[in-house]
């Protein structure tokens, strides 16, 4: 019944997509209808140019984000077990933090022109953040009798980290990644229309200045397929991976009553 | 007293201090191109953006991202209320909203050249458009995941609708809503800057590019210095005004936690 009505505003915003140029509301130059975008989006997909493109975007997405999540997790694990390491880079991070990372497409053109380590810079920068951030308040919210508890019965170091902050940090560290997906997403996006690296985001403003609006329309739907999808996994793993923790296990039970 | 205080500032300050004074050093008489004297940079920063230059490039970037941020914030807001508070209307339209949100916004830029050509309008029309969705969505979760007591005890007393809004219902999603408009603010930095290195005539991102393709080293990194001081500056101005209005919301964060 839910998803009925969810399909019914979807069925209903692509006829919006179709009238409003048909009746001249807005000149089809600009936006063609719906039709034609989807005619235009069925051909695209067999040509190789939109796979090359797609699978562009897509490496350097998933690249980015594997490097951001491993580093956000070790610096951050690192960094938030230590008062004192906490204490001196707090100020640090929450000056870098807000620097726009389109702030280094200068930078990252001159020193890598338009290859895919362009994008990774700006993908990095900014996902990087969100994840540090989540870490850092997990680590933070180690319960200290827990912490108590394994340093009495003689846990190492490492055999710490593993049963007692890993499992805390664990929730943050979910939200961090869902955060992070989105962003990584818009920055490679950002750094292909921009800069020109190889993917969806170069494709959309090829199209534009070549004037086959139709097939951009069609790159736009795409790109927000992507993004719906990055959007929905990440919820997803999110509930895989917290299946244990309480608040997933609340919703779960919520769900059946 | 004073020694604490004293000690608390030397914590914020040595990284951030150790860290220019590396860079200070490292790069003294540095002969490499992409790379020049920290000095140099300064220079260049205080001889650029201490200028009429400014007036020509940041000003106009700063209106456009003010315009475009605060009409998605009052747009995001309006629409969010009534869509969150009616239980078909939600359903009805989250799909959609879900999928407009998930369009990156910097594909927004081409799409709006198409329909407002490369003046000013189009540059605060692609922040209107991207930062909305992080608003709405937040303003829609906010509006839904009201206290449903408070709800009743407000129809019960027949609280009007004026005063229900600016009493109940924006306090109650606000905490939800500024987490919007915390996301929407980078998407808006992100967007003044592409828009303006996408095609234009003045602004940040269009002085940026013209320094780099020209290989103006040291003012191409006055830019990118200014465009983080401008993130902070931004980021700083955002907390204080939300220190201000949740107030209440943090302080009954904090005495909930301590019980």
């Amino acid at each position: 019944m839910l998803w009925l009505q969810g399909c019914a505003g979807l069925i209903g915003f692509a006829a919006l997509l179709e009238i409003v140029p048909r009746v001249g509301l807005v000149s089809p130059h600009y936006l063609p209808p719906f039709s034609v975008i989807m005619v235009a989006l069925y051909k695209e997909v067999q040509s190789a140019t939109f796979w090359i493109a797609l699978g562009a975007t897509l490496e350097a997405w998933a690249i980015g984000l594997a490097i951001s999540l491993v580093g956000g997790i070790a610096i951050g694990i690192a960094i938030g077990s230590s008062h004192l390491l906490r204490t001196l880079t707090h100020s640090t991070i929450e000056f870098l933090r807000p620097i726009p990372s389109v702030a280094l497409i200068p930078l990252a053109v001159l020193l890598f022109g338009s290859q895919i380590q362009s994008t990774l810079v700006l993908v990095i920068y900014a996902s990087f953040w969100q994840v540090l951030i989540q870490v850092l308040y997990g680590v933070q919210d180690v319960d200290p009798v827990a912490r108590e508890t394994a340093r009495s019965y003689g846990l190492g170091t490492w055999a710490q980290i593993r049963y007692v902050t890993w499992p805390t940090a664990l929730p943050y560290l979910m939200t961090g990644v869902r955060l992070a997906a989105a962003v990584a997403l818009i920055l490679a996006i950002t750094s292909e229309v921009a800069i020109d690296t190889q993917g969806l985001g170069k494709e959309i403003a090829d199209t534009e200045s070549g004037g086959a609006v139709a097939v951009m329309y069609a790159y736009v739907i795409v790109a927000g397929i992507i993004g719906v999808i990055i959007n929905i996994g990440a919820r997803a793993l999110e509930r895989r991976v917290l299946a244990w923790h309480p608040s997933i296990r609340l919703d779960a039970a919520e769900a059946v009553v | 007293m004073i020694a604490s205080l004293l000690r608390r500032v030397a914590v914020v300050l040595a990284l951030p201090a150790a860290l220019i004074a590396v860079w200070w050093f490292a790069s003294a008489g540095s002969e490499n191109f992409y790379f020049p004297p920290l000095s140099t940079i300064l220079e260049t920063f205080a001889r650029l953006w201490f200028s009429p230059q400014a007036m020509h490039d940041a000003v106009p970037s700063l209106i456009r991202l003010s315009i475009g941020y605060v009409a998605a914030a009052l747009l995001g807001i309006a629409i969010g209320i009534p869509v969150g508070a009616s239980r078909s209307l939600r359903n009805l339209l989250e799909p959609v909203l879900e999928f407009l949100r998930a369009i990156p916004p910097p594909v927004l830029v081409p799409v709006l050249i198409l329909f407002a050509g490369i003046g000013d309008e189009m540059k605060a029309l692609v922040i209107v458009f991207g930062c909305i969705w992080p608003v709405l969505l937040n303003t829609v979760a906010g509006v839904r995941a009201l206290d449903t007591v408070l709800a009743e005890v407000v129809r019960s007393y027949r609280i009007g609708a004026l005063a229900r809004l600016w009493h109940f219902v924006l306090p109650g999603a606000s905490p939800q809503i500024f987490a919007g408009l915390r996301q929407s603010l980078s998407i808006g930095i992100i967007l003044m800057v592409i828009s303006e290195m996408f095609a234009a005539s003045d602004g940040i991102g269009f002085a940026l590019v013209q320094y780099q393709r020209s290989f103006a080293i040291p003012e191409m990194w006055s830019g990118i210095i200014l465009l983080g001081i401008i993130g902070i500056v931004l980021s700083v101005i955002f907390r204080a005004i939300e220190a201000w209005i949740l107030g209440w919301y943090h302080g009954l964060r904090r005495t909930q936690r301590a019980a």
